[in-house]
């Protein structure tokens, strides 16, 4: 337990101190996008990873908060951070009154329903042309200001980012290591045996879909505010499924993983330019050959390593966060 | 303490349970027995809300809790553990004996996430307690040790030490001694005695007849579906409709 904050401690540090290593520009815009994902890779480990309840359009709550946030501040002048509350209250309740009977489901079908709303969301921005802008985006969306300071540089974007990046987290290393993320947990080993123990199941569930919910549509929210321009093809089903992909690549319940996950995802399309269209080809394999040999993803694999390169070490390596 | 009345059960068209009624009294560990197929386990998930009986009703000191889910029995101290051990496997000992603990427990999602003061307060005084349990059950040593990684006996253990954290003041243990050797079985005597002796009424289905024999106040036998009798462990050695069940007429 104290081992994770003391990574995190470590990991912010060198989150905060590593844009002196780049001189702006191309870097620092992918780390930008980095710090999206993994904030959105985050969330959905909470649902995925901790809970074990697969979600196939979480692209949407992503896209549903950049939506609302975009649309509110452009069209209708609001404050930007104030739509990005309104987005995440918006889309919480939303994901709430979704959970309840959604979540009833179980495996398959529950991949299936989930992955039916990302198609309905993904349909909505394609359609109401008049609100969205349709398939050729929304444009002119204003930048985050904090008093005479507006986030509109790569290096400024970095730092908002990050900061909600790291925040988000925190949260979720506080999570996993109390009453709650124990819970979670247990559902996903036992549904019978949590339920059994006092653990109303079915509301938490609820609770953690819509929580997860809550950080994606922030982080579409910053997204949109970062970008200026959103468009519905950022937020389809392609991108819904490469986020479990994350997850899993990742490691199913590790906070670190999730980021892992997310930053090899950010920079693999970049490296892979070269190879243009085949380039899912290269994600395919990458993801058989991690089940087959790192099903705890990066991070289960890297404790692994660690182990083994210092065996003479007894006692038992206190599950990852 | 608890009271079963005329609970009947139609899966389909097979009647799995027909007009089963019975009283268990407070403090005692009552067995139920029967041939395999007797309906031991559906009247179990039926006590504890896993399924919902096609009729009849179940009373919990006096109040009705038919129906009710087990999420909902847990806070009111009716908890069971399973014949095929529903651990968490993924997650350390205390830390399954630290979900025991759930309902008597507050901080939601956001306090925890957000560490707030007293949810620390909170996670100290659990922690203390489900150490305590597992030394009630003899495996402190275990602590910090990856459910699944545990052999099936020490299983039982943690189970067990789960199942006291909710604070139960009834527990129903489906075939505790089940793939067990005789010595884990023996220590699971000593055990359930000991769970007896904290106040809390046991209720236990079980196929090992000298465990069931040696530690039961009361039984109550069903066969096909049906109670055949009830009474003391003596009684019922003796009860000629019981021996006919168990051997086949003779």
């Amino acid at each position: 337990m104290k081992r994770d904050y003391l990574l995190f401690l470590l990991f912010a540090t060198v989150v905060l101190v590593a844009p002196a290593a780049f001189k702006g520009g191309y870097l620092l815009n992918v780390l930008v996008f980095m710090g999206i994902n993994t904030m959105l890779a985050v969330a959905l480990n909470l649902l995925l990873g901790f809970a074990g309840q697969i979600s196939l359009g979480h692209a949407s709550f992503f896209g549903l908060g950049a939506y609302l946030s975009g649309i509110l501040s452009t069209t209708y002048g609001f404050n930007p951070w104030l739509t990005m509350v309104i987005a995440a209250v918006a889309v919480g309740i939303l994901a709430f009154g979704l959970g309840f009977p959604i979540l009833k489901l179980k495996g398959h079908y529950l991949a299936m329903a989930t992955l039916g709303f990302g198609i309905i969301v993904y349909i909505v921005f394609n359609e109401t042309v008049a609100l969205t802008g349709g398939p050729s985006g929304l444009s002119g969306i204003p930048n985050l200001k904090m008093g005479s300071l507006t986030f509109d540089g790569d290096l400024k974007n970095y730092y908002l980012i990050w900061c909600f990046a790291l925040v988000t987290m925190l949260l979720a290393i506080n999570l996993a290591h109390s009453r709650i993320g124990r819970a979670l947990r247990a559902i996903h080993d036992s549904e019978v045996a949590s339920r059994v123990m006092g653990v109303n199941a079915r509301l938490l569930k609820v609770q953690v879909f819509a929580l997860s919910a809550i950080i994606s549509a922030v982080a579409g929210s910053l997204y949109a505010h970062t970008m200026s321009f959103i468009s519905p093809a950022s937020f389809g089903f392609n991108f819904s499924v490469e986020l479990v992909t994350m997850v899993i690549i990742g490691g199913l319940g590790s906070i670190f993983g999730s980021f892992l996950g997310a930053a090899l995802l950010t920079i693999l399309p970049e490296l892979l330019r070269v190879v243009q269209d085949y380039d899912i080809v290269v994600y395919g394999l990458l993801l058989i050959v991690m089940t087959m040999y790192m099903p705890k993803g990066l991070a289960g694999g890297i404790a692994s390593l660690a182990r083994r390169l210092r065996p003479a070490k007894k006692g038992v390596v206190d599950a990852q966060g | 303490m608890l009271r079963v009345e005329g609970i009947t059960q139609i899966f389909g068209g097979l009647t799995a349970l027909e007009d089963i009624s019975f009283t268990v009294a407070k403090g005692l560990i009552t067995g139920v027995i029967g041939p395999n197929g007797a309906g031991k386990t559906t009247l179990f998930n039926i006590i504890t809300g896993l399924y919902t009986q096609t009729s009849g009703k179940v009373f919990l000191e006096g109040e009705d809790i038919s129906g009710a889910p087990p999420e909902r029995l847990a806070p009111r101290g009716l908890v069971r553990t399973f014949q095929n051990i529903e651990m968490f496997h993924q997650m350390t000992v205390l830390e399954n004996v630290l979900v025991g603990l759930h309902t008597r427990s507050q901080s939601g999602i956001f306090s925890c996430a957000l560490k707030l003061p007293w949810h620390l307060a909170e996670e100290r005084r659990m922690r203390e307690e489900a150490l305590r349990w597992l030394e009630f059950c003899g495996i402190s040593d275990l602590a910090e040790v990856e459910a699944g990684a545990l052999p099936f006996g020490k299983c039982r253990s943690v189970e067990v030490a789960r199942a006291m954290a909710v604070n139960p003041r009834i527990l129903l243990m489906d075939e505790p001694a089940a793939g067990l050797n005789s010595r884990e079985t023996a220590d699971l005597e000593v055990l359930i005695r000991k769970i007896r002796d904290t106040g809390v009424t046991v209720v236990l289905v079980e196929h090992d007849m000298e465990l069931v024999m040696d530690i039961c106040d009361a039984i109550v036998v069903l066969n096909l579906g049906k109670k055949l009798a009830e009474g003391t462990p003596r009684q019922i050695q003796e009860n000629p409709a019981v021996i006919k069940a168990y051997l086949g007429e003779g």
